[in-house]
């Protein structure tokens, strides 16, 4: 493996746990000519709003932008669908000469005339901030005239990471906060913040809240309503998933309107039991504590028993984890520990210095930890600790099947919900169905090693 | 008639991809290549999320990642030291540094960076570096595949002696496609050497070892050869008259050219073989003389489940011009056919095909599936080809979807998909007469068991 070489301006995002000093230098532009497995900024903006399912989306820049993010994530709808519609202002080069003020202006009123969105958002593309259109004019005048909501997203792909692509997108939602009417909203009201309602998640969770008594606002942004989000600040509690992504809207929200918000995982038994502990403490009401009780002790006595039948056939096992938010990886090494199964690699693509000191303390000895990791690191560090199962998305999953390792999709394309008690079984079952398939007895790798 | 072609200035669900996906997947069929997007880094991101959801296989494409710095000051610096940092981590044999919008806007001089790059490594052993311009606000992915060709072709290739072999440029076919051209060709003793050649980068075994850059594709060695072939040979209607690698080596080399469509059904691939016959004087191999009875014999088993039908084909122009050919030759309809790409060429090509065959036909180019939906809709198709983009619509009208093309993003196998010559027309054939004959059976109220 000593082919693979780490570049130099690479090696202090990577660490051994064992007694090296951890200093994580996270948070960092990606070095020139490698190959990040990471986006850009508009691609944060996009994936966070995209699941608003009556607005309309219109990415302003040349096609390549809307084209990859077409239908792009397994978010659910209970109703409207308009979110897996791609549009784009498609821009030729007399539109990057002249300007593309005109052409985003009568595309964006076609558009509104006919979907009737009850909001749109309006992305701009690296382009756009070189050309210089004014986009917010143009939202500005398009709302005014069509009388809903049109929002610029000012997410060019270079101006930042994907996280500043989120923080973007957190800004148009801000802006449609406070505008709704919050007079029927009870006190024991929360808003889901991050989660995205991949394969159904956020009604999963939302059905606990229901049970629980609690009364859920806004979900911002799976399933996502703007109606709900307009009144989103009648709610009393923000709770807050994905941190990475909806971090900046709970803080603007807190600084507005007053709403405290609280840090959850729906990922995972531990961190699902802990979420709804943390709502019905935060509400602290008989009732609910009882109901919450229940919810959570049946739905840990269910499972129980099938994850260590799980776990019995999986013990051992070692995990490679690489994901987008640091977030995910916590819950994920729980989830993995659920099943008999040590993490030996954990990164993330965006996780902060905070993230990587906690990710420090919950890694035994000897995991890798890695910060925007490429394709050759990952594929150096999995074969290195032989891992039996990668945790990952789209982009990982060839490295993985090629080097003779299983693999589970946790990134936002996927079509199985893993959050929630039901999402954790799903979970287990994909892990198991992956690292037990007998087509791994082929693999070269293995092969040679005797193994079946 | 205001048909929904001027209706709206947005595009919506396009049914085109930028440029620089094309040059970055010409650049995946180069033995020891590494494609280098010069912008910002979703644009690599982006586009190997799209390819490897097609192959099933890694796809590196290295970016020089661009901040608001390099947006204001200029990229040479991360051009630079990109380079530096793939040759350090890949030891590539070709970096081929595509532009993208953002750029190709900013104007980086990327041939001045590129001297300036081998002038300060003057002394050390480089790979070749070619420079594909890729603004993606000018023509689609096939744009920037066919540049991409153009462009490796014009740096690398040489003339030397004559060689017993022959260039082909196949345009955007599957890996399948590739390794039976590559067949083909040998079968007329001659050396195929056919650019770009992705049949085993992008579908290839599992690895024993990490391999940095899959095994295969088409070497620089072969690349550079291409102006000792017999003769170049390239595939698609749209490029006969476009300045291609084919013009290149004709002008440059005296290269002799052939531009053919691309080789589905009877009459195209009959076209393809002759010419292989003329290059080679060799006659055609028995093999494929056999292969082209039993399609004929497939297709008059199959005529009356088809006569009549009536076909959407859309996609890449190439494409959809093959297919329609081949669809009027069995006795289909393609009733619409429709591209993204708006070079003139199925507008051109189309009409005579389908007067051939006595028939007027919708053509629509620089349309997307939105377009292609609304009109789709009044028409009362019986199936429709394409790549798996279009199965919203299929599903919306109830109609069978034989896939075809790329991206294949909803099924396995895409890269594995046969298109070409009288082995691909047999299986689009066969799958296409099943697909009519499942969808009968299916919606029949007897469930019968013979056909």
């Amino acid at each position: 493996m000593k082919n693979i070489q780490i570049l130099e301006e690479r090696k202090e995002q990577i660490y051994l746990k064992g007694n090296q000093p951890f200093n994580m230098k996270c948070e960092r532009h990606s070095v020139s000519g490698s190959v990040s497995q990471r986006a850009c900024v508009f691609c944060g903006s996009r994936v966070v709003l995209y699941p608003i399912v009556d607005a309309l989306h219109l990415v302003h820049g040349p096609i390549g932008c809307a084209a990859y993010t077409w239908d792009i994530r397994g978010a659910l709808s209970s109703g409207p669908e308009l979110h897996r519609l791609s549009f784009s202002t498609d821009l030729q080069e007399k539109n990057v000469i002249f300007g593309g003020e005109k052409k985003l202006y009568k595309a964006l009123g076609e558009l509104i005339d006919r979907y009737k969105p009850k909001a749109a958002f309006v992305y701009a593309t690296c382009i756009i901030g070189i050309i210089g259109d004014d986009i917010d004019e143009v939202c500005r005048k398009v709302s005014k005239e069509k009388n809903i909501p049109v929002l610029s997203v000012h997410s060019e792909g270079f101006k930042g990471t994907k996280k500043d692509g989120y923080r973007a997108a957190c800004t148009a939602l801000a802006s449609l906060v406070g505008t709704g009417t919050i007079d029927n909203i009870g006190k024991y009201s929360i808003n889901i913040l991050g989660d995205f309602n991949i394969a159904g998640e956020t009604w999963i969770i939302k059905d606990y809240y229901r049970r629980m008594g609690i009364e859920v606002v806004a979900t911002i942004t799976g399933d996502g309503r703007i109606a709900d989000i307009q009144k989103a600040h009648g709610a009393k509690l923000n709770v807050v998933q994905c941190s990475g992504s909806m971090l900046p809207l709970a803080k603007m929200m807190e600084k507005e309107y007053g709403i405290p918000f609280i840090r959850v995982s729906y990922f995972g038994i531990e961190d699902m039991v802990e979420a709804l502990n943390k709502v019905a403490d935060f509400f602290g009401k008989k009732d609910i504590f009882q109901r919450t009780y229940e919810l959570t002790n049946n739905e840990i006595c269910r499972l129980m028993p099938i994850l260590n039948q799980y776990k019995e056939k999986l013990k051992g096992k070692k995990a490679a984890i690489y994901v987008g938010g640091a977030f995910k990886a916590f819950s994920l090494i729980k989830a993995l520990n659920y099943l008999g199964i040590e993490s030996a690699v954990v990164g993330s693509q965006t996780g902060n210095q905070e993230d990587y000191q906690r990710l420090k303390k919950m890694c035994g000895e000897g995991t890798i930890i890695v910060d925007d990791a490429n394709p050759l690191e990952l594929s150096r560090f999995i074969m290195e600790k032989d891992v039996d199962v990668f945790i990952g998305g789209v982009k990982e999953r060839p490295l993985a099947y090629k080097l003779g390792i299983g693999y589970c999709d946790h990134n936002h394309q996927r079509q199985i919900a893993l959050a929630g008690f039901d999402g954790m079984l799903n979970f287990a079952q994909e892990v198991y169905a992956s690292v037990m398939s007998p087509v791994w007895q082929f693999m070269p790798r293995r092969e040679k090693r005797g193994e079946k | 008639m205001k048909t929904a072609e001027n209706l709206y200035t947005a595009t919506r669900n396009s049914c085109k991809l930028c440029a620089p996906l094309g040059a970055s997947l010409v650049l995946r069929g180069i033995e020891g290549a590494m494609p280098f997007l010069h912008g910002s880094q979703g644009c690599s991101t982006y586009i190997r999320r799209y390819l490897i959801n097609h192959f099933k296989e890694p796809v590196d494409i290295a970016s020089s990642n661009f901040s608001e710095k390099e947006a204001i000051f200029g990229g040479k610096q991360s051009l630079i030291s990109g380079l530096e940092n793939i040759c350090k981590q890949y030891q590539p044999k070709l970096i081929g540094v595509a532009t993208t919008c953002l750029t190709e806007t900013i104007g980086d001089d990327v041939e001045m960076i590129l001297r300036e790059f081998f002038l300060k490594h003057k002394s050390e052993r480089l790979p070749e570096i070619v420079h594909i311009s890729t603004p993606s606000y000018i023509g689609t992915h096939m744009e920037g595949f066919h540049t991409a060709v153009l462009a490796v072709v014009s740096t690398i290739a040489r003339k030397e002696k004559k060689l017993k072999q022959i260039g082909i440029f196949p345009g955007l076919v599957s890996s399948a496609d590739i390794r039976y051209l590559k067949e083909i060709v040998s079968d007329f003793d001659l050396g195929p050497v056919i650019l770009p050649d992705y049949s085993e980068t992008l579908d290839g075994g599992p690895w024993e070892e990490y391999q940095k850059i899959q095994q295969g594709g088409t070497t620089v060695e072969q690349i550079a050869s291409l102006g000792d072939s017999l003769g170049t040979i390239e595939l698609g209607h749209s490029l006969e008259t476009r300045k291609t690698a084919s013009v290149f080596l004709e002008d440059n080399f005296s290269v002799p050219r052939f531009s053919l469509g691309l080789p589905i059904g009877i009459k195209l691939t009959d076209l393809f073989f002759n010419n292989l016959k003329k290059i080679s004087g060799k006659e055609i191999p028995c093999k494929y003389q056999s292969a082209r009875a039993r399609l004929i014999d497939a297709y008059v088993d199959g005529h009356k489940y088809i006569f009549g039908k009536k076909v959407l084909v859309y996609g890449e122009e190439d494409l959809v011009i093959a297919v329609a050919s081949f669809l009027f030759e069995i006795g289909a309809v393609p009733v619409f056919c429709a591209t993204g790409e708006k070079t003139g060429t199925l507008k051109k090509v189309l009409p005579e095909i389908a007067s051939a065959y006595g028939k007027e036909i919708i053509i629509r180019e620089g349309y997307d599936f939105e377009q292609i939906g609304e009109e789709s809709a009044k028409i009362g198709l019986d199936f429709m080809l394409g790549n798996s983009k279009g199965y919203y619509l299929a599903r919306k009208m109830g109609i069978p979807l034989i896939r075809i093309g790329f991206p294949i993003h909803d099924r396995l196998g895409g890269q594995r998909i046969l298109h070409l010559g009288y082995g691909g027309t047999q299986q689009l054939f066969d799958r296409i007469l099943n697909a009519v004959i499942e969808k009968k059976q299916e919606t029949s109220p007897v469930g019968y068991s013979y056909m």
